[in-house]
């Protein structure tokens, strides 16, 4: 088998509802064993993008390849991929054994390797006391195991997740994301999850698609899409990011009346193009003083501080910017709301985006 | 001003008298069809003989038989169609036009229904009998069938669906092992309830079922009984209807809980 | 997908076109019948006429027409007085016992209408039941006439609709943010007011749907009128009946089923309006 060819790829893939276009020209290659993550805010049309990959919408444009062979046409039925609903979908009336032997039970395999399998399964999600429970009798973390199990007994070879975590409490939904990259590692097979939480996709993705009104923003892995931000929407998106809008100058930008603040200027901006300048809270440092070695320092004066246990966020008022600056600090500098200080950073963790 | 227990109290009082209304009337009449006398006159002493009576009857054992006939094709055909009709509505779009349609055989008033029947059969020459009864009944049996299957579909995960083809069944196999079982306590709910129906019904029975006692149904006999002469029997035959609508009733309930509405 | 409208419509077909064959064309059968004259010897006589709803508006037949509608209507609104209490008794039980209560309350709904019309003539008449309690208590000398009048009527109509109306009321009842009264209590209001003020009027879609639907329901009835009146309460439905089976007038009767439908559709129209329109007032009440 040719391991260097992706296991799933969309060429121009679209879809169009009506007059509205959620899936605007989408080609992205699945790579062999990789835990995939599509991002983005409601209505961005990674849902559907989903859907169309489990075959329950059509596209309107566009191929789709498994492997080598052609399958855009292939009912879900018979596409070697498997969706685990973001509401479970358990079938009311078998229980939990049920549900999971139903997708080998099409498969016409033998009753013996049926029940055999659904064991392995059940055993290996924990699930073994409550085989023959109804779902209506499940919490909502074992609902959710079984909708796994039940995908993944059929050694699909890609697994679909549409939001796997959104209807779990904050805590359990910390654990079962750490719980869910463990076991694709475990099971090996390529993991495409749509979520909308982006906290959610750093931790779990190999690499994240952020999606925008039908395409795709930016494509990578969480510390390049985290650290290099493509555009001023991935960057507010992923993470929280401080912008400074201004034109482009000599060695920056200009941002009045801060002056220039530096930073590299991407090649396709020329002098005098407007642009932004984003850095992180945490790479902002304050200084009662004002520094003389940093490289960037603007005045801003402290509105509020919240706490939040490990660290502190200042929030500061700051010339000529939408938003308040936000800063990150270890929690062992106090500073007081009213209190003017020097935000500075260092122009290496500053980026200019168009 | 009462306070708030005082009002509750007597809220409470108040149902236990409206229970008393609606039951009192029901409670009389079993009493009675144990009275060896039979009249309300005086009470004679306790006797089953009513009943024997009843059972001694041609004409209301052949009214029973006949009843049931068309009770038991009513709610086989209604109940097939009615549940394809309200799988095919609960998949098209919203149609206020469409929902007037399903709503209106429960709400026309069952003498208009009589004689448009009526009118119906005798302009195409429609020999009238069991049969026409039969086709008459299911009008309002669909409704109800279908009514009370929609409502199951409507709290059905359509997810389920797609997971099972995601899962690997075809239409058909979906069909048979997920949409059914989990539709058929509704079907069942709904067939018993047309079978109520159709038992108790008696306007269109009266107007469809043409001369002959030969397509004579049990509403029909009663009615008779009680307009042409009151006769100590119809208290047992009173009570036993009673008895079976109850039954029928509280079944339907077990079968289909969360749906105490028609 | 487009398979898929076909398939709904496949689905739906034979239903559908049983209520069509069996339900539609019958109906505008008698809508067309009521433009045609009565035949000599009883049939149809193919001329278009009229005079089939001209006479249904002569003074004989609107009486009956008003009678009809204020029959209904005193028995509904006793019924509505009724219902509402035990609606609200209802509400104040146990969650779990409530379906119970509602359960024993719609039993009797679903027995034979005739057997349950038929206890009240047991009931009513001279030597029934009641004339004989309160000939007993003493509270009359002779027995009364409870029975074959409009009395009778009322009793009867009331009887088989309350448990219906207790229903409605009680959906509306349950469907009823409690969050409102108790904001209405922590504002100062006793309960009384709180209840006249917050709880009735906003449940007052559910009660008057029910009422209107019970109204439409008595307006249309036959059996009570024919078993309870004894010949001297005369409703549309009776009226129906004499023009199909004794008068073999059936032009005529259609006009008049015409005309009962109108009533009865324009009245199902202004409820609709009206609990549209309450609903729209009220906001969101409980989900």
């Amino acid at each position: 088998m040719d391991t260097s060819a992706p296991v799933i790829r969309l060429q121009e893939f679209s879809k169009q509802f009506g007059l509205v276009t959620a899936v605007d020209r989408i080609s992205v290659d699945f790579e062999e064993g990789e835990f995939f993550a599509l991002l983005g805010p409601s209505g961005c049309g990674k849902t559907t993008l989903l859907r169309m990959i489990a075959g329950f919408e059509t596209p309107s444009a566009g191929r789709m390849f498994l492997g080598t062979d052609d399958v855009t046409d292939l009912r879900p039925n018979r596409r070697p991929v498997n969706l685990m609903f973001q509401s479970y979908a358990l079938f009311p009336h078998m229980s939990v054994r049920g549900n999971v032997a139903y997708g080998l039970e099409m498969e016409r395999l033998p009753r013996a390797d049926i029940r055999r399998r659904v064991d392995e399964v059940l055993e290996m999600a924990k699930l073994s006391e409550l085989a023959d429970r109804k779902p209506d009798r499940l919490s909502g973390g074992q609902k959710q195991r079984v909708a796994l199990a039940r995908a993944l007994v059929k050694r699909p070879r890609v697994l679909l997740l549409d939001e796997p975590l959104a209807a779990l409490d904050k805590k359990l939904r910390q654990e079962m994301q750490l719980e869910l990259k463990r076991l694709q590692h475990e099971v090996g097979i390529t993991f495409v999850v749509v979520t909308h939480d982006q906290e959610e996709a750093l931790v779990m993705a190999d690499r994240i698609a952020l999606m925008r009104a039908g395409r795709i923003e930016q494509l990578g892995d969480p510390k390049t899409l985290y650290e290099q931000p493509a555009t001023r929407f991935v960057a507010d998106f992923i993470g929280v990011a401080n912008f400074f809008d201004g034109t482009v100058a000599e060695g920056g930008i200009l941002a009045p009346p801060h002056g220039v603040l530096r930073g590299t200027v991407p090649g396709e901006l020329s002098q005098g193009d407007s642009a932004t300048l984003t850095v992180r809270p945490e790479r902002i440092f304050l200084k009662t003083d004002k520094p003389s070695e940093a490289d960037n320092a603007v005045r801003g004066e402290v509105i509020d501080l919240a706490y939040h246990g490990s660290d502190v966020s200042v929030h500061l008022s700051v010339a000529n910017i939408s938003r308040q600056l936000v800063v990150r600090l270890s929690g062992e500098e106090t500073y007081r709301p009213g209190q003017s200080v020097w935000c500075c950073w260092n122009t290496a963790h500053a980026r200019i985006l168009a | 001003m009462p306070d708030r227990a005082g009002v509750h109290l007597a809220a409470r009082v108040h149902l236990r008298l409206v229970y008393a209304f609606l039951y009192i009337p029901i409670l009389v009449l079993m009493v009675l069809s144990l009275n060896r006398a039979g009249l309300p006159t005086a009470w004679t002493g306790f006797s089953l003989k009513w009943y024997g009576v009843l059972a001694e009857s041609p004409a209301i054992v052949s009214a029973v038989r006949n009843t049931l006939v068309v009770a038991v094709s009513a709610t086989v055909i209604s109940s097939i169609l009615g549940t394809l009709l309200a799988m095919g509505a609960e998949r098209m779009n919203r149609s206020s036009t469409l929902d007037a349609l399903l709503f209106a055989p429960m709400i026309i008033p069952d003498i208009v229904l009589a004689i448009a029947l009526l009118s119906f059969f005798t302009l195409l020459n429609f020999t009238l009998g069991l049969h026409s009864i039969i086709l008459s009944h299911v009008v309002f049996n669909i409704a109800f069938v279908c009514a009370i299957v929609r409502t199951r579909l409507r709290n059905f995960d359509h997810s389920i669906i797609e997971a099972s083809e995601d899962l690997g069944a075809g239409r058909f196999t979906t069909f048979r092992r997920i949409t059914l079982p989990v539709i058929f306590p509704g079907v069942l709910a709904g067939a018993l309830l047309a079978f109520t129906l159709s038992i108790d019904e008696f306007i269109i029975a009266f107007f469809t079922a043409g001369p002959g006692e030969s397509s004579t149904t049990l509403p029909m006999r009663i009615y008779a009984m009680i307009r042409f002469g009151v006769t100590p029997e119809i208290n047992a035959m009173a009570t036993i209807v009673m008895f079976v609508s109850f039954a029928l009733v509280l079944l339907s309930q077990r079968i289909d809980r969360g749906s105490t509405q028609p | 997908m487009r398979s898929r409208r076909l398939h709904a419509l496949l689905l739906a077909t034979p239903g559908l076109a049983w209520l069509v064959i069996f339900m539609i064309i019958p109906c505008l059968i008698v809508f067309f019948y009521s433009f045609f004259e009565r035949g000599t010897y009883g049939g149809i006589d193919y001329v278009f006429t009229l005079g089939n709803f001209a006479r249904a508006l002569e003074p004989i037949y609107l009486t009956i027409f008003l009678d009809s509608a204020r029959i209904a209507g005193i028995a509904t609104l006793i019924a509505l007085l009724l219902a509402y209490p035990a609606a609200y008794a209802i509400t104040l039980a146990p969650p779990g016992r409530q379906s119970r209560y509602l359960l024993l309350i719609m039993l009797p709904f679903w027995s034979n209408y005739l057997i349950r019309t038929y206890a009240w003539i047991v009931l009513l008449n001279r030597e029934g039941l009641i004339n004989r309690g309160l000939g007993g208590l003493g509270v009359i000398d002779e027995p009364i006439s409870l029975l074959y009048n409009e009395f009778a009527v009322i009793v009867g109509l009331i009887y088989n609709y309350l448990p219906f109306v207790i229903l409605s009321i009680y959906a509306s009842l349950q469907r009823l943010n409690p969050e409102f009264r108790e904001a209405s209590e922590d504002l100062g209001a006793p309960a009384w007011r709180t209840f006249l003020r917050v709880t009735l009027p906003l449940t007052l879609p559910g009660v008057a749907a029910g009422g209107v639907f019970m109204f439409v329901l008595s307006i249309g009835n036959f059996i009570t009128p024919d078993l309870l009146g004894g010949g001297r309460v005369h409703m549309v439905g009776n009226l129906v009946y004499d023009q199909f089976l004794s008068a073999r007038d059936w032009p005529f009767g259609a006009a008049l089923s015409m005309t009962l439908i109108a009533i009865m559709l324009l009245l199902l129209f202004l409820q609709a309006v009206l609990v549209n329109r309450a609903q729209r007032d009220q906001g969101p009440a409980h989900a």
